[in-house]
């Protein structure tokens, strides 16, 4: 257990990257991981797109902390939906108490405008519910051991995170302000990490670098770089020859006619431009000095076995 | 028409069995002088933009059409191929292309703020102008409200085809949280700008303070303290600056997105949604589809990008890993053992990809699709886009 609490330190995870790297898949199994041995864990997803339902098989998630999935060992994972809307109205209603007022505003459409209109406003109350979830205590306790926030994609992740500046623009003072520096010092603090979720392709790994330096010069802290989908070399020579193939499929007892044998050198021949661009682009982030995380392609896709699967890899990592 | 520009290897390839249903004519849409617009949309990551600039430059190229291609947020080499350095409100023709069909390729990268600012100045006087410019509210939301970027998208779409000047207009989406919000985030913007909460806000201040309806101040004056409360006095000032300024341009931000949203639904345009071989991504463009249904817009089809296909049709992925590891045992011939897992690995994703893309063709089957296989190295220049038009075609 020490073990696993040094590798993944923070206390949240914050989970980014470009869209169709399976960030949401990544952030799911980082939750299940972190919950082995009898914790609880909460996922949280920012951007109403249902994710976390869709990946579990479940309901649309409400805006409520229900459990999502249990561990072996006493663990559990909790998952919640935030909604902008629905963030305020709570956030109103512990601070100025406004009850049936806060309902009436919503019918008048105010509160939709406010989140809307005020995009960093909207940040706030979205980053400041996690930062609530983070450091909730219940009984003398932290209500969860870890919280992992699947955020925003690769390209909205400063500006979602660097929620002062954003409100700096709008609010000078007041409560909102407030509420947004203290999500900017825990944003910076050791106990949040962001870690970036890419594939080994050209326009995952260039936003991958262009978000790692965005975060940088925000002065928040990249934990991770976990790369998804990742394959085994299974070829590392540099050539492979008909006639190598001819023999090798004679040997084992297959077709050896042209079609087979040529067929089958063009895809070890794609294969290997692949593995190529891919060695470029892992030098790339490799040059970031960042931890790099491998996980595996899935070949069957992520379901719940995958998820687990790739908790595991998480955990080892 | 269509000689000249196809490589051989690649004519063959577009036989996927495992993908039933018709077969979308991507030629065909081009030739089609009637179709002056291809709007293409789906989940991030799947390939857009690349698709939009491949369809741009076939479009000239093969089909001598003139055509601008609309950007948002390209790679950036993909952007430098096509002679794009920074946003630019302008297209730009692009370079080092067959013109010999009599066709023109343009670029443009869509500069969300200057569109914005061109709206505002189109719509109130200078003085106006400026005030807007300088309100703190006016420039987060032009830079930072989500669905400003959608909104503009459109509006340069509009702008573009009401200049007349291009024989075809290729646009491609903004990397939305969903593929919807391109046909929503404008109406939903415009409703902000022009809609009832604006109007309640500006209600007191036209009547001197006093409104007619009581309910309306009452709303309002608790919308103020709350607003007040939470963000400060500041904010509220400059949010009343900000509508008093937007008071000249009511009408104008809606009237402009209904004009657009007309033409996608007129037959010049064709939507083709663009997807890859994941679940997500096909659900997206399901998504999508239901919704261009029901909203009566013409749906092109499906592109299916990034499919990959075995090259052995006639190995199956188990027969294949057995004899690997028989060879292994063996202990020679590890290369063809290597390239049997290849084999068998590329036999599994094929069968999952279009076991995924059917989950879209069984649930549309009147909706053409077109397969483009998945290239082995990432495309940014204009020969790989190309090759990409040649497979779609």
């Amino acid at each position: 257990m020490g073990e696993r609490v040094s590798r993944w330190p923070a206390r949240l995870h914050v989970v980014t990257g470009k869209g169709g790297t399976g960030k949401t898949s990544v952030a799911a199994a980082l939750a299940l991981g972190l919950a082995a041995g009898g914790k609880r864990t909460l996922l949280v997803e920012v951007e109403s797109r249902q994710g976390i339902a869709q990946l579990f098989e479940t309901e649309p998630l409400p805006y409520k902390e229900l459990r999502i999935a249990q561990v072996a060992g006493g663990g559990e994972v909790r998952a919640l939906a935030v909604d902008p809307e629905e963030a305020l109205l709570e956030y109103l209603d512990m601070f100025y108490h406004l009850g049936a007022a806060g309902r009436a505003l919503r019918k008048v459409g105010a509160i939709d405008f406010a989140t809307t209109i005020a995009p960093g406003l909207r940040d706030v109350l979205l980053t400041g519910k996690v930062k609530e979830a983070t450091t909730r205590s219940q009984d003398g306790k932290r209500a969860y051991d870890a919280v992992v926030l699947d955020a925003p994609p690769t390209g909205r992740i400063g500006r979602f995170l660097n929620v002062t500046a954003e409100t700096a623009k709008l609010a000078k003072v007041g409560p909102i302000k407030t509420q947004s520096d203290s999500v900017a010092a825990l944003l910076r603090s050791p106990i949040s990490s962001v870690h970036v979720v890419t594939l080994l392709e050209e326009m995952p790994v260039q936003e991958t670098l262009d978000a790692i330096a965005e975060l940088n010069a925000l002065r928040i802290p990249v934990g991770r770089i976990i790369l998804n989908a990742t394959r085994p070399a299974l070829v590392t020579a540099g050539r492979v020859t008909k006639a190598e193939l001819k023999r090798g499929l004679a040997e084992a007892g297959l077709p050896t006619d042209a079609g087979t044998v040529t067929g089958l050198a063009t895809e070890v021949k794609d294969y290997l431009t692949r593995q190529e661009l891919e060695e470029t682009l892992r030098a790339e982030l490799t040059e970031t000095g960042l931890p790099l995380v491998e996980l595996p392609l899935l070949p069957r896709g992520v379901d719940q076995a995958g998820l687990d699967e790739l908790a595991a890899a998480l955990m080892r990592a | 028409m269509r000689t000249g520009t196809q490589s051989p290897s690649v004519g063959s390839s577009t036989d996927y069995s495992g993908v039933v249903g018709e077969v979308l004519d991507v030629d065909g849409l081009l030739a089609d002088p009637a179709i002056r617009i291809v709007v293409c949309c789906g989940a991030g990551g799947v390939g857009k933009t690349t698709t939009a600039a491949a369809i741009g430059l076939r479009a000239a190229e093969v089909h001598g059409r003139r055509t601008v291609v609309l950007t948002i947020d390209p790679a950036r080499r993909l952007a430098q191929s096509m002679g794009l350095s920074e946003l630019d409100n302008t297209p730009r023709q692009v370079k080092g292309i067959d013109g010999e069909n009599g066709g023109e390729l343009h670029a443009m990268m869509l500069d969300m703020k200057r569109t914005f600012d061109e709206v505002v100045q189109q719509h109130t006087t200078p003085q106006r102008a400026a005030e807007i410019f300088a309100n703190p509210f006016y420039q987060a939301m032009s830079s930072t409200f989500a669905g400003t970027q959608e909104y503009m998208a459109m509006e340069k779409l509009g702008q573009l085809r009401s200049t007349d000047e291009w024989d075809l207009i290729v646009v491609d989406t903004p990397p939305s949280r969903s593929a919807l919000d391109f046909l929503d985030a404008p109406a939903r913007l415009s409703r902000f700008l022009d809609g009832r909460m604006l109007r309640m806000l500006l209600a007191p201040a036209r009547s001197g303070g006093r409104s007619m309806f009581s309910l309306v101040t009452a709303s309002f004056g608790l919308f103020s303290r709350t607003v007040q409360k939470v963000l400060g006095a500041q904010l509220l000032t400059d949010l009343s600056g900000f509508v008093a300024a937007l008071d000249s341009m009511f009408g104008g931000f809606r009237q402009r997105a209904d004009e657009t949203y007309r033409i996608l639904q007129d037959p010049q345009t064709a939507f083709l949604l663009v997807a890859a071989p994941e679940r997500d991504a096909v659900r997206e463009a399901a998504y999508f589809a239901e919704r261009l249904v029901a909203e009566r817009m013409p749906l092109a089809g499906l592109v299916l990008n990034r499919m990959h296909r075995s090259e052995v049709a006639d190995l199956p992925a188990d027969r294949s890993e057995e004899a690997a590891a028989e060879l292994d045992a063996a202990g020679e011939n590890q290369l063809t053992a290597g390239a049997l897992r290849i084999h068998a690995n590329l036999v599994r994703q094929t069968e999952r990809e279009q076991r995924v893309a059917a989950t879209f063709t069984d649930a549309f089957p009147a909706v053409p699709s077109v397969s483009v296989t998945a290239q082995p190295a990432d495309v940014h220049d204009v020969d790989g886009l190309r090759t990409i038009g040649a497979l779609l075609a």
